[in-house]
């Protein structure tokens, strides 16, 4: 089933609010081969975690099963560097959707924000959805 | 360090093995199957399980990190372009990340990469800057 193009501009709900933490940091990083110590910067990628939850929200709604998604491109721009102790939330917008040889592919922006609002990072995902074979 | 354009980073090669995706799965909260079912991944067209594109991209933040002493990450960003196969036995895969130093400029350093797994190019046009 295709993914509907009216999804478009659609701006989903907030994740909820997710504290980092250092064991959470360490964690992350551990499972990439870093030693984390406290103090040391978040790996760049550890917005992911917040974007991730919002996506599968998205699927979700949309009905579209997270094995025939496979990841297309990933950006990260930030305003500024996490720390642990921030307290942040993803907000998920459909940027866009297409069908190429009947896969849909997705484009997605989450809006990484703190807890006063402001903006700490944006990242943006394109999202292959890979259509069934047919019978 | 002192980031200078057109300086040639040394490539760094990192292990990926299936142990490795499902430590990162947990980590990241990403439970795809197509990253640790084979019958999955195959059900869906894949040659077999993959890497997820965000643990590739995890690499590719840890070679920028080690570069550059853990310098303020501005942008990153990558296409997955061809998948990284993990096969189910105790050597797995590598993944190898290089890069040059393109510009110096305004505070920031952009670094073009290069990042292969076996003789194949896994992202395209990966890009980071960093604050230098």
């Amino acid at each position: 089933m295709a993914v509907d193009g009216s999804l478009v501009g659609r701006v989903f709900p907030p994740t909820r609010p997710y504290r980092v933490t250092d064991e959470k940091v360490r964690e992350f990083a551990a499972a990439t081969g870093v030693g984390w110590e406290s103090g040391d910067p978040v790996p760049a990628t550890f917005p992911i975690v917040l974007a991730f939850d919002a996506m599968n929200a998205f699927l979700d709604e949309v009905e579209v099963e997270l094995s025939r998604i496979v990841h297309g491109e990933q950006k990260f721009s930030y305003t500024r560097p996490i720390a642990p102790g921030d307290v942040l939330t993803a907000t998920l917008s459909v940027a866009s959707v297409r069908q190429i040889g009947g896969n849909d592919i997705i484009g997605t922006v989450s809006e990484i924000t703190d807890d006063s609002g402001a903006v700490v990072c944006t990242t943006s995902a394109t999202l292959v959805h890979r259509a069934a074979e047919v019978a | 360090m002192t980031l200078e354009a057109g300086a040639e980073l040394a490539p760094k090669t990192y292990p990926v093995t299936r142990a490795s995706l499902v430590r990162y799965a947990g980590a990241s909260g990403d439970f795809n199957p197509i990253h640790w079912s084979d019958r999955v991944a195959t059900a869906v067209g894949l040659p077999g399980v993959i890497a997820h594109g965000m643990f590739t991209m995890a690499l590719v933040a840890r070679a920028v990190s080690e570069w550059t002493d853990g310098a303020e990450v501005v942008d990153l960003g990558a296409k997955f372009t061809n998948p990284v196969v993990v096969p189910d036995d105790d050597e797995g895969t590598t993944v190898t990340v290089s890069g040059t130093v393109k510009s110096v400029e305004g505070g920031l350093a952009t670094i073009a990469l290069t990042v292969v797994s076996g003789d194949q190019k896994v992202l395209g046009m990966p890009k980071v800057s960093v604050r230098v």
